[in-house]
């Protein structure tokens, strides 16, 4: 049963990460890449990483994809004409890619971990606790810088997205509050005398 | 029975995948942003795929890390994306010389 759960979740994940190299239309790309993420969580959570499965669903789907989504709506690109370069391409990163993958699979398939590594890197608490608290004993507190670094790179990616895109545009008026507490009466009042059948001179 | 070098071949063919995809995809920096965040994923396969069948709890608390950093990168290239596209009007990266480098 578990076999034919990977094998689904598997093939799935990998067609569509081949359906997000290969469409033509970005929208259809980004959301086949939703669909890869959701086939990888799948995958977590069949060797009982459910807390990272959860993150990848919750980070990937749910920030990084609609961001993706967000740009590729928002800018007005002739995508056809990006594709132009595809066939020449083609070749040569064929080639890459499959001594790439005939490298890897030669590796993966000839790993063998060493016995001897099991007995000796049992993480603190990985036994008879679900996986989150395991995370979460190990994360708050062997790697507690790391999480705070990792949230300071946040901070700074953060920071420098607002940076990158924020403009301030001349023709729209804003409110100076400035200006507008430091008027003066007389700056801006004239009390005029009108006498009667005159009228006015400004 | 599922064993560890399944995963790997997944994450082997995932991770190659990726790199076609930014080779066959000179000129689309949207879909070569997205074949990078592919790539990690296949890396973040690795990790959570040694973790587990290792008992070692660490690889799934540095897949987080490599999580983060993965939503600050695209954070951020989205953002140079979106400075590019407004000053040239349009995301064609093949021909981005403007500092003649």
């Amino acid at each position: 049963m578990t076999e034919i759960v990977f094998y689904l979740f598997a093939t799935i994940l990998i067609l569509s990460a081949g359906m997000v190299v290969a469409s033509r239309n970005p929208v259809h790309a980004v959301l086949y890449l939703v669909l890869a993420f959701f086939n990888a969580a799948g995958l977590f959570l069949l060797i009982g990483a459910e807390f990272v499965a959860f993150i990848l669903v919750i980070v990937y789907v749910g920030a990084v994809a609609v961001l993706f989504l967000f740009v590729v709506m928002m800018l007005d690109i002739n995508f056809v004409d990006l594709r132009s370069g595809f066939s020449r391409y083609l070749p040569i990163g064929g080639a890459v890619g499959a001594v790439l993958l005939a490298q890897l699979v030669m590796l993966g398939l000839a790993w063998k971990t060493d016995p001897q590594l099991l007995s000796v890197v049992q993480a603190a608490g990985a036994d008879a606790v679900d996986n989150t608290r395991a995370i979460g004993r190990l994360l708050y507190t062997d790697y507690f810088y790391a999480f705070q670094v990792s949230g300071l790179v946040l901070l700074v990616a953060m920071i420098g997205a607002i940076c990158l895109t924020l403009r301030h545009r001349k023709d729209v008026r804003r409110q100076n509050v400035d200006q507008q507490l430091s008027r003066e009466i007389a700056d801006v009042i004239t009390v005029v005398k009108v006498e009667s059948g005159k009228g006015v001179q400004l | 029975m599922i064993g560890l070098e399944h995963y790997l071949i997944v994450a082997a063919i995932l991770f190659t995948i990726g790199v076609l995809g930014i080779f066959i995809n000179r000129r689309n920096v949207i879909v070569i942003l997205m074949s990078i965040e592919l790539i990690l994923l296949a890396v973040n396969i690795n990790f959570v795929a040694f973790s587990v069948f290792q008992h070692n709890l660490v690889g799934q608390v540095f897949t987080m890390l490599i999580l983060t950093v993965a939503a600050a990168e695209a954070a951020i290239g989205l953002a140079i994306l979106v400075v590019y596209f407004r000053n040239r009007g349009n995301i064609a990266v093949e021909d981005a010389n403007m500092m003649k480098g």
